[in-house]
């Protein structure tokens, strides 16, 4: 009786040792041939030519205007989707209408989307097939320069704010602001001093995803950018030029600041996850 | 509010409404919906003949096949492969688990551009990994297998991130009921924890194969792009314009833009069916 | 100040809220809005406080409608039912928050916030807790904050959601006896909804009982539970034994018994129903005018009283009865005994739709 207890309670507990270490060995190994060895091999080929030709592949002019170029496309799409995000989630959780779920499918629509469908649509817009030849005559060029490159970068990017934002202001609900607004607050000074220090880590989240996803776009921005180097060309667009150029070592050496910047992004992001969740939890 | 006995919205003492709710549809329209709608004019634009030739060309038929299959195929791995990993992680503990729950997240964080280049050249036949499946006469870069190793490495997280959080919140209880009413641990498995987990698994899956029909980033490197045989369309998207097909350009994106719509809408009749026979 | 709410009317979808309610609460009292889940009573507190727009109707405060005020301006305090403190504040910004939205004109110095959040926590009895975050508190604690947080605006009218309904027995106990007596100091008119009906009669001055959208009565805690006016409430406040029978020229038919039911002369013969609490069963242990056969099933004598549960001899009903101590002992009662029960101070409700 006493042996048949025993049994039972290691059959609740887990899977016998074979099982379980055969499921984390080929998890583990999964993950070494997926994730670790090409993480890797990132930093082997960036150095491969040695430091000096390192520094000096991310430290040319194009490489130091594929860089600029990134940061404003970021520094522009950025606080255009937290502003996004914010209204929509607030919309979204705040009140009951009508549509209300087709709008959230809208949200996913970039997900659901070919990054070459989401450059091709401002193509169409604004190129030659759109209103390009009306904004040629105006002097304006969006399609294959700057802007469009800020657009496509914000159009895959707009649902990251507002799908972090959405769920975790269902979970805390209304009834803070309830208590705010009874107490004479305005609206404004309700959002300001309640609902902003409550959300502020999913905020942050929201934005490092955001980030991560506008800085290493490549399909849309390749679409609508014209290729030109030190004009019109991203970080994620100046690698595929050296690398077409079998300059295979300085494309891996830019490629490895983005890498870095990814593995930055993980780990940020795994702090804030925590503290992003203890927001969820009601008191 | 546009009928009698029709309202749009329900009152709410919370302010603000029209504000969000009008910056929110502004920015959708003009940032989502009027650049989408320009792939349906523009394919309006052809007669259904010249649509039809379009579409059943030879070179977009094996693309077809190619990217479905590929896509497919990646999705499949992951599914099995990201359901493992996440049972691992929720289930058992080992060292270093902290750091792999992390690093899953990788592809996300990655540039599609990145991953293409550093899986090319590992896969190459001159490459770490391709050196070795060549001994035993595997072709993986510049091949259909290239493809699948790049659509499985950006569709990793999907399935991962689906399950986790589901088998976390299982009930330990009801695999201990299970047990007590004399279940052994695979019946426990497959009869009780595995049906629970089901929907989301669905849902990681669709994610990741519809991830991997738009892929773009990351297969252009390792593919090879050769017509007829490794040419995957969205690739064939932005030929055609650069090559000023506009017409051509906009009825693929627009048949793969149905394709897109209709797995977003499996996820969400998955999602709905779940709610609807569990919440 | 007075709260007078005339002819409210609240639908959400299809289920109705609240249906033509009609209610005058007058300055200073304390009254408790009391009925089931789903009886209406936190709406119609949420619509006094224009926390909810009533989809008809008027709530007026002194005799002026506040329809055209919105939240901000009615400068109610309001006490959620479970707190709603804002989290990442601690008790001190908590209570101060009232005071420090306001406009620039009309708010307070620092120093005169300062000194009325220190007031606040003495009369909450918090002093030394003003540093401390909501997470850190325990129930009866964060309730009190949310009290005083909403008296720091100092409102003229208090509203309560379930105020105490999270709380431990013993604290509740002790919390409400304490708001009654700060209701009293302060001078402000309260309003609190319950669930528990012994809550709202040992504290209220008005219990005002709701059903399915509708007042059933109104009334002090004797009026409603000495004379409820109909079975909801005789069955909401407290145990009763169900008897049903039929009046007929006076007299009540339960069974064999045959009690005199005046008030019925006149009417037709029709079923009744007719209430007894279990204190007002009697218990012998031989036959008497009015007294039925029973069969003791199970004895509780945990407590101040003892609770008993029996089968009548001529319908197999249960029957509930309560014995003080001295009694029960008196009596001698063992489980499975026959002993005779007689049911007095009968409540007798013909309802409307048996009647022909």
């Amino acid at each position: 009786m006493g042996k048949k207890e025993i049994s039972i309670q290691e059959n609740l507990s887990t899977e016998r040792p074979l099982v379980r270490w055969l499921l984390i060995g080929a998890a583990l190994l999964f993950l070494l041939v997926m994730l670790v060895i090409p993480l890797a091999a990132v930093f082997i080929k960036a150095f491969e030519d040695g430091v000096s030709l390192y520094l000096a592949a991310v430290t040319e002019p194009a490489a130091r205007a594929a860089i600029n170029l990134t940061l404003l496309t970021l520094l522009i799409a950025l606080p255009c989707n937290t502003i996004f995000g914010l209204a929509a989630a607030w919309a979204i959780t705040k009140y009951e209408f009508k549509g209300k779920n087709i709008l959230i499918t809208l949200l996913d629509l970039p997900f659901a989307i070919s990054p070459v469908i989401a450059g091709v649509v401002f193509v169409f817009l604004f190129g030659r097939p759109g209103l390009g030849p009306w904004l040629d005559d105006m002097g304006f060029k969006i399609v294959y320069a700057i802007p469009g490159i800020v657009l496509a970068t914000i159009f895959v990017t707009f649902p990251f704010m507002a799908r972090e934002l959405i769920p975790l202001m269902q979970a805390q609900g209304t009834v803070e602001e309830e208590a705010a607004l009874i107490l004479g607050a305005s609206g404004f000074k309700t959002f300001w001093y309640i609902t902003l220090p409550n959300i502020k880590w999913g905020v942050l989240y929201g934005a490092i995803l955001t980030s991560a996803r506008a800085i290493g776009e490549f399909g849309a921005v390749s679409v609508v950018s014209g290729h030109v180097r030190g004009l019109t060309n991203t970080v994620p667009l100046h690698v595929e030029i050296l690398y077409n150029e079998y300059h295979f070592s300085a494309a891996f050496a830019v490629a490895s600041l983005l890498t870095l910047l990814a593995v930055i992004t993980l780990l940020v992001k795994s702090f804030v996850e925590g503290k992003r969740q203890n927001d969820k939890i009601q008191i | 509010m546009f009928l009698p006995g029709f309202t749009f919205k329900k009152n709410s003492i919370i302010p603000g409404f029209g504000l969000t709710m009008g910056f929110t549809m502004f920015y959708l329209s003009f940032l989502v919906l009027i650049p989408l709608s320009t792939i349906f004019i523009n394919t309006a634009g052809l007669s259904l003949h010249e649509l039809w030739g379009i579409l059943t060309a030879p070179r977009l038929i094996a693309s077809y096949k190619l990217t479905f299959g590929t896509s497919l195929a990646a999705a499949a791995v992951n599914a099995v492969f990201g359901f493992i990993i996440a049972w691992v992680l929720v289930r058992y503990s080992f060292p270093g688990k902290r750091i792999i729950d992390g690093l899953v997240d990788l592809p996300f964080a990655l540039p599609t551009a990145v991953a293409g280049i550093t899986l090319t050249t590992l896969y190459a036949p001159n490459g770490l990994l391709g050196k070795f499946l060549a001994l035993f006469g595997i072709k993986a870069a510049y091949a259909p297998l290239g493809i699948v190793i790049a659509l499985t490495f950006i569709g990793l997280p999907f399935v991962v991130r689906m399950v986790q959080p589901v088998l976390a919140s299982l009930d330990k209880e009801i695999e201990e009921a299970a047990a007590s009413l004399g279940a052994n641990r695979w019946q426990t498995f497959s009869k009780v924890i595995f049906p629970e987990v089901v929907p989301a698994l669905l849902t990681g899956f669709s994610l990741a194969f519809a991830r991997a029909l738009g892929e773009y980033g990351s297969v252009v490197f390792i593919s090879g792009n050769m017509p007829m045989r490794t040419e995957i369309t969205p690739l064939l998207i932005m030929s055609k314009l650069e090559q000023y097909d506009y017409g051509g350009a906009s009825a693929v994106a627009c048949a793969l833009l149905i394709v897109s719509f209709l797995l977003l809408l499996v996820v969400n009749v998955i999602q709905w069916w779940h709610q609807r026979r569990y919440a | 100040m007075s709260i007078e709410i005339a002819n409210i009317n609240k639908k959400f979808g299809a289920f109705t809220a609240l249906q033509d309610i009609n209610l005058t609460i007058p300055q200073g009292e304390l009254v408790a809005l009391l009925g089931p889940s789903g009886s209406g009573k936190t709406t119609l507190l949420r619509i006094i406080a224009g926390l909810e727009t009533p989809d008809s109707g008027q709530v007026s405060f002194n005799g002026k409608d506040i329809a055209d005020k919105s939240i901000q301006q009615r400068e109610v305090g309001f006490v959620f039912q479970h707190y709603a403190l804002f989290r990442h504040m601690n008790v001190f910004e908590n209570i101060a928050f009232g005071l420090k939205v306001r406009p620039r004109k009309v708010r307070p110095s620092k120093g005169e916030i300062e000194d009325k959040v220190q007031e606040l926590l003495r009369l909450v009895k918090l002093d030394g807790f003003a540093k401390r975050y909501p997470g850190q508190l325990s129930g009866g604690q964060r309730q009190r904050v949310a009290l005083a947080r909403a008296l720091a605006v100092e409102p003229e009218v208090l509203l309560l959601d379930e105020p105490f309904g999270a709380l431990d027995a013993q604290v509740r106990k002790e919390l409400r006896r304490w708001l009654r007596r700060l209701h009293d100091e302060l001078d402000v008119t309260s309003v609190f909804v319950t669930h528990d009906q012994e809550e709202a009669l040992d504290v209220a001055d008005h219990v005002v009982i709701l059903n399915k959208g509708q007042i059933e009565q109104l009334g002090t805690p004797e009026e409603v539970y000495e004379h409820p006016k109909n079975p909801f409430v005789y069955n909401f406040l407290g145990n009763v034994n169900l008897f049903h029978g039929r009046v007929q020229d006076g007299k009540l038919h339960i069974g064999s018994l045959e009690i005199d039911a005046p008030e019925y002369k006149d009417s037709p013969n029709a079923e009744a129903i007719s209430y007894v609490r279990p204190h007002d069963i009697e218990i012998a242990r031989n036959p008497g005018e009015g007294f039925i056969p029973a069969t003791i099933l199970f004895i509780r004598s945990v407590g101040y009283s003892v609770h008993l549960e029996l089968r009548r001899g001529d319908t197999e009903d249960f029957v509930e009865a309560e014995l003080s101590k001295e009694q029960y002992k008196e009596l001698g009662l063992k489980t499975g005994e026959k002993v005779f029960v007689k049911p007095t101070g009968l409540k007798i409700f013909v309802p409307e739709d048996y009647s022909i």
